[in-house]
């Protein structure tokens, strides 16, 4: 048996607004989005090794984090569940332990208060929380590539390599590293970065941002080295997604958790 | 009814609501007295070692007596781990000293955490293991690991093998999480239930 058999994830992302899922292209929108439990169950079924859900406008318009969509969400899940947008205090991620998810994402309040990434795992463990990094970097090298905040609508002037050393000091159990370049694209993650990052932290990097097909996944996985990866609208197609996915990567050679 | 010991580490909701989900009533609890009455016991706990601390303070004694009374104890995660002598996340915190050996650091050739989904490789004929077949996939999630002893029931390899289950009699421990690993996790819970 090889020393280690750890697989690569392949997580389900569901982008939650006003407690129903919302799709990211405009040509998705043209369907309804559904029911966060409902389509959260349909992932883990079909073989998402996680779900995260986030409430993709709870930073920018200064909402709570939606409490009651975890609850229901989390109620029939038996795979590991996340949950972000709007995570601003220790008592916010008490709440959303509290309704059943078992990690965190922290964003924006993070950047505002690196010590919250502590605060929360003293209290609830490193593994609880993971660190979401958008980054943006246009044509510039990696080593450029810019921290924003608030839903990706402020730049913070930190480079992307120097946030994730830090949020890992502070104790970061995971970064989620989300390419704002490539978001909704479709044309594939940003491989280049992912590498550097995780070439940066000895953490569990997740890529996101720019999944079309699975070749996107192999790459991500190979020349990206990343641990995990996620995505939200490629998903929500059909409900064998996940599985036709976690297929095709297999017979390319990537460890995946199959059958399920 | 399964107690579930509530010493302020992790997430025992999730383990409150799959065991519910197989048909057994359970109670988030840190009363000794409920942990003393109760048919089982299930410990779960995630994060660091230092958190038994609470543990050993307060309900130590209650827990180790039920154990000795025979009743089925199920530890998860640090809940397993202290199940054995010690951790060096937590040299100064004793565990129960159930299993001998005391839990170390993955080695700095493979990233730690370990989080994920490995694959667990069984060893004998384990009662809460039944069903579960080799190989099968479960969650993993933490830093520090129990190593391979008599009791083990499966191992799984993350830069080298480790203490994936053990059991004893009626003493149950589990590294990764079986309520966060779908249909084979859920087995497990079943399988504990009905010990």
């Amino acid at each position: 048996m090889p020393s280690n058999r750890l697989t690569k994830r392949i997580i389900a992302c569901l982008d939650v607004d006003a407690g129903r899922v919302v799709k990211g292209t405009k040509f998705l929108q043209l369907r309804d989005a559904g029911d966060p439990a409902e389509l959260a169950r349909l992932h883990a079924d079909s073989g998402a090794d996680e779900i995260v859900l986030l409430d993709i406008t709870a930073t920018s318009d200064g909402r709570d984090t939606l409490v009651e969509t975890v609850r229901k969400t989390a109620r029939e899940l038996f795979v590991p569940f996340t949950a972000g947008g709007g995570i601003r205090t220790v008592e916010d991620t008490a709440k959303v332990f509290d309704a059943g998810a078992d990690k965190v994402t922290v964003n924006s309040a993070a950047v505002a208060n690196p010590k919250l990434i502590q605060d929360i795992a003293d209290r609830f463990g490193s593994q609880a929380v993971i660190v979401a990094i958008d980054a943006k970097r246009g044509e510039s090298q990696v080593t450029n590539a810019e921290v924003w905040v608030a839903g990706g609508r402020t730049p913070t002037g930190k480079r992307v390599l120097d946030w994730a050393r830090e949020a890992e000091g502070h104790g970061a159990g995971e970064i989620l590293l989300t390419s704002m370049d490539r978001d909704g694209t479709g044309m594939g993650f940003d491989c280049e970065l992912t590498a550097a990052v995780v070439e940066t932290v000895s953490i569990p990097v997740i890529a996101s941002g720019g999944a079309g097909n699975a070749q996107h996944f192999a790459d991500v996985f190979s020349a990206g080295k990343a641990d995990a990866a996620l995505a939200a609208s490629i998903f929500h197609f059909g409900t064998h997604a996940v599985a036709d996915l976690k297929q095709t990567l297999l017979r390319a050679g990537i460890p995946m958790r199959w059958p399920c | 009814m399964i107690a579930i010991v509530d010493y302020g580490a992790g997430n025992i909701s999730s383990v409150k609501k799959a065991l519910e989900r197989v048909g057994a009533t359970a109670q988030v609890t840190s009363n000794p007295e409920v942990i003393a009455a109760a048919e089982r016991i299930a410990m779960p706990g995630v994060g660091h070692f230092c958190r038994c601390d609470a543990l050993n303070q307060g309900l130590r004694e209650s827990v180790l007596q039920a154990i000795t009374h025979g009743r089925p104890f199920l530890g998860i995660c640090v809940g397993m781990q202290w199940l054995f002598e010690g951790s060096a996340e937590a040299p100064e915190t004793p565990g129960a000293g159930i299993f001998s050996g005391q839990c170390s650091r993955f080695p700095a050739d493979v990233k730690s955490p370990h989080v994920g989904w490995n694959q667990i490789e069984l060893r004998g004929d384990s009662r809460l293991l039944r069903g579960v077949a080799d190989g099968a996939f479960v969650y993993f999630t933490h830093s520090y690991r129990a190593p391979v002893i008599e009791q083990t029931m499966a191992c799984a390899q993350y830069g080298g093998a480790f203490s994936a289950a053990v059991e004893r009699d009626n003493v149950f421990g589990v590294q990764f999480h079986p309520e966060k690993s779908g249909a084979a996790g859920l087995k497990i819970l079943e399988n504990f239930c009905a010990l």
